[in-house]
């Protein structure tokens, strides 16, 4: 059990830009507010899975919405506290802890800020052990954690639980619905899960994982040593290409932004090229010519995460611009993303790459990623 | 004819241009007070040439006043912020995240109320007059009259900031309002805080336009003069006495904007070799490329259109160390004419190496004969490497680029560099800051979200280059030069409706009389 300090927040933040792989949002906002909830005296606890009783129950809060409406439309602030009070009215019962849905990205800090706001403890875990476009795509519910009931709440103060809806897929679409006309940001609290349950399914040790990494990269920037390096002995991960962004494309299909980036290798990668598809994440890296992507390097549901060169500083797919310095890093995700169900879902084909095979990176045991 | 002006940290540029021509230009040291820095280099200038006050048709300012008031904390007004959007945006108010020292310098006051727009333009909630009354009266009480207003997604529909400004300059005797929609993009926090930036500026804007305006008229010039913008354009100087905040990081756009114009080439890389940094940026189509991230000024977060710049300690004041050798980022900065080798003193700075490799012919040489020839060449070596590398970062696609170099300090590199296709050194380099603000045109920008689902691509695109030209010839320009220089598009994640942030940016030369 630990309380998280405005220095760990730093930490996190870096660290969930990390494994964010390019999506998963700017956790600024989300860390401003939690910073000023600490200076305000409110405390967020962070316990381990060991730590919560097999029948008590733990939901998610994560937010929905677009990020450019996000940084316009600020929150209220009662939003995630809100979200929770909705499940637990509706299932008649207290939820005793909070687990985050994604590492990667703003909803790392969401869970902090609603368990700060509510007194619960927030769990060291994910249901991704990093980020992905679509709520479904997460570990709870490839293990057939039901999705509902699940609570939607705005800043006006409007509440909606879904009692029921046939599968996540499901309830992902509803309720995006929903979020557009709540003005294109929500928070949400779901599903409802046993102590047992997160115990078996999550990602463990994520939040924990997010403040090493971002540890490691201030150390890193402090004595002026490698960033990457620092990144990579903490994730067990491994540099697959440094070069130069040279192009750029990107398209909106479905709300969701995709596009390929071009790389151009320098130093030992000079004379070959990187290619990366992205949608909101990045989902696959192929080495190749300046125009054919050729050997697949990298694919989903592993991570594949571009930073800048110099600064180790994550660069998401809305930032990607000619010119930039890049370090493209590949990291092993969670077993517990490598199951045949959870391939199906997150595995490349279902990012509609399906001559794509996934071929997991190797791990070093106990090292990384859950 | 036209003067250009750059007031920098250290030397007041003035240029005096007849069309395309540059008919003669000064340097002479800025002053404490800026403005009779001003009129020694203007009297300067008007007597080498001589050309008579009544002659000018126009003068041109580049300024770092404002940018430096915010930094070092001074000459700033007490400022309050009305925020219009609850109940949405309380977590963050505003002042969050923003050093203390400036909060404390600013003593300001924040006020939230009730309105704001969604992203497709419904209200978040209604205004309520009494609610906004209220709060400026209390801002009346305070004895604060500089005031920011931002409103939730303000750059969609500004209606709601317009209609709390009313009603803040009625309650509010002499009031000094701040709009965020004028100022900033989207990004609530950060275009609130350009315009409580520029707020709190109002009251110096005010007094130095009008030191400006006495240096001008002392020296008998009744011409009218503008400033220069971040974004290379120009606004009246009336419109700087309300927009202080747009002069923000004008230097860099100046300096590659005359760079533009001395080479006539609209891409190209341009280095400006300082006294103790360098500046490296990307023109695109004879403009700067700006930064797409976030850019703090005196520690605050801002989305301002500011120059993608890549700075680096290289200058001709720079110290050099033999053993091992390295150059800067030190430097002996302004007191170069007494601390470097080559002119009687005792440092060992980068212009002395420059003199005795042979690239430069400045103060005495034979002060640098001693030098070893082999650690001289090592060290040009070094500054020309520091320079490529630099500009390798910068350019955005491989290939050869042409470079243009500018500032002081270009006496450091010779004719070769590795990634320049051709290498532009023109004769004016030394005051193309100045050169930039005399050239500097009038602009428009149009920044907004559009639905593709409801207005086709290319109705929207043309309906945003209209709206861009439409402010462009508001500013005065000559309507034939009126031309679209920048449209990018933006396709928005997790929207509907196949939302596409617009962004059109239009120029047009000044009308001059």
């Amino acid at each position: 059990m630990w309380s998280v300090t405005p220095d760990d927040l730093e930490s996190i933040a870096i660290g969930a830009g990390i494994l964010g792989t390019g999506g998963g949002g700017n956790p600024y906002l989300g860390q401003q507010h939690m910073a000023r909830l600490l200076n305000q005296g409110y405390r967020a606890t962070v316990i381990s899975l060991d730590e919560i009783a097999d029948d008590a129950l733990v939901t998610e809060v994560s937010g929905m919405g677009a990020p450019t409406v996000g940084v316009e439309k600020l929150p209220r602030g009662d939003e995630p506290r809100w979200a929770v009070e909705a499940l637990e009215q509706f299932i008649g019962r207290p939820i005793e802890a909070l687990v985050c849905a994604e590492v990667g990205g703003v909803n790392s800090i969401t869970p902090l800020v609603a368990g700060a706001l509510t007194g619960k403890p927030v769990l060291d875990a994910d249901g991704m052990g990093r980020a992905f476009p679509e709520l479904q795509m997460s570990t709870h519910f490839f293990n057939g954690v039901p999705c509902t009931p699940a609570a939607l709440v705005d800043e006006k103060g409007n509440r909606i639980v879904f009692a029921h809806t046939v599968d996540a897929f499901t309830l992902e679409r509803f309720a995006r619905d929903l979020c557009v006309a709540m003005g294109c940001i929500a928070e949400l609290a779901m599903p409802v899960m046993t102590g047992r349950q997160v115990k078996a399914h999550s990602v463990r040790n994520t939040l924990s994982l997010a403040k090493r990494i971002g540890d490691a990269v201030r150390a890193a920037r402090a004595t002026k040593a490698p960033v990457v390096d620092a990144v990579l002995a903490v994730t067990g991960g491994v540099a697959l290409f440094s070069g130069k962004l040279v192009d750029v494309q990107r398209q909106t299909r479905g709300g969701f932004a995709r596009g390929q980036l071009v790389a151009e290798g320098s130093g030992a990668d000079r004379g070959t090229w990187l290619h990366i598809a992205f949608q909101n994440e990045n989902l696959v890296a192929w080495r190749g010519s300046r125009h054919t992507p050729e050997e697949v390097l990298a694919s989903v549901p592993d991570l594949i995460c571009v930073v800048e060169s110099d600064s180790g500083e994550p660069i998401t797919t809305e930032q990607l611009r000619y010119g930039l310095r890049v370090t493209v890093l590949a990291v092993p995700c969670s077993d517990k993303l490598r199951t045949p169900q959870a391939l199906a879902v997150v595995g490349p084909a279902a990012f509609g790459y399906p001559d794509v095979p996934y071929v997991p990176l190797p791990k070093q045991p106990g090292q990384g990623i859950d | 004819m036209r003067i250009g002006i750059d007031v920098g940290g250290t030397n007041t540029d003035a240029v005096l241009m007849e069309g395309q021509r540059v008919l003669g230009w000064t340097k002479s040291p800025t002053t404490r007070d800026v403005s009779s820095g001003i009129t020694n280099a203007l009297t300067a200038l008007l007597t080498e040439t001589q050309v008579a006050p009544d002659a000018i048709a126009a003068v041109m300012l580049g300024t770092t006043h404002f940018t430096n008031a915010v930094v070092e904390r001074r000459s700033l007004s007490r400022t309050a912020v009305v925020r219009i959007g609850l109940p949405a945006t309380a977590a963050l108010p505003p002042f969050v995240d923003w050093p203390d020292d400036l909060c404390r310098a600013i003593d300001g006051a924040s006020y939230l109320v009730h309105g704001g727009f969604e992203f497709d333009g419904r209200p978040i909630s209604a205004l309520d007059d009494s609610e906004i009354r209220d709060v400026a009266r209390q801002i009346r009480d305070a004895g604060i009259s500089c005031v920011a207003i931002s409103g939730v997604f303000s750059p969609v529909n500004p209606e709601q900031e317009k209609h709390v400004a009313e009603i803040v300059a009625a309650e509010v005797p002499g009031a000094r309002i701040s709009l965020s929609h004028e100022i900033g993009r989207i990004g609530l926090l950060e275009r609130e805080n350009a315009a409580v930036m520029n707020a709190c500026l109002s009251e110096l804007a005010g007094r130095i336009v009008q030191s400006f305006r006495d240096a001008l008229a002392g020296l008998g010039i009744r011409a009218p003069f503008y400033i220069s913008q971040n974004d290379g354009t120009l606004m009246s100087a009336d419109f700087v006495a309300r927009y202080p905040v747009l002069t923000f990081a004008s230097g860099p756009t100046n300096s590659m904007r005359g760079a533009a114009f001395l080479s006539g080439l609209k891409d190209a890389v341009v280095v400006d070799i300082g006294g103790t940094t360098s500046d490296v940026g990307v023109l695109v189509n004879g403009f700067p490329r700006e930064a797409s991230v976030a850019v703090r000024i005196g520690g605050v977060r801002t989305n301002f259109r500011m120059p993608d710049v890549l700075s680096f300690g290289l200058g001709g004041g720079s110290h050099v160390r033999t053993d091992p050798l390295q150059v800067g980022p030190q430097s002996v900065g302004y007191e170069i004419t007494s601390r470097a080798l080559v002119f009687g003193g005792a440092d060992l700075t980068a212009t002395d190496i420059a003199v005795a490799a042979g690239l430069a012919d400045v103060g005495d040489r034979d002060r640098v004969r001693h030098l070893d020839r082999a650690m001289v060449e090592a060290a040009v070596q070094h500054m020309r490497e520091m320079v490529e590398t630099s500009i390798d970062r910068m350019k955005t696609a491989a290939g050869d680029v042409p470079v243009v170099l500018v500032g002081g300090g270009i006496i450091l590199l010779g004719d070769r560099l590795n990634g320049a296709s051709a290498i532009h050194r023109p004769p004016e380099a030394p005051v193309a800051n100045a050169i930039g603000a005399a050239i500097a045109q009038v602009g428009g920008e149009v920044d907004r979200v559009f639905s593709l689902d409801a207005v086709p691509r290319e109705q929207a695109l043309e309906q945003a280059r209209a709206e861009a030209s439409g402010r462009v010839l508001a500013e005065g320009a000559v309507p034939d030069s009126v031309e679209i220089v920048d449209v990018e598009e933006i396709p928005l994640a997790y929207l509907p409706g196949n939302a596409t942030r617009i962004r059109v940016k239009a120029v047009g030369q000044l009308a001059l009389d």
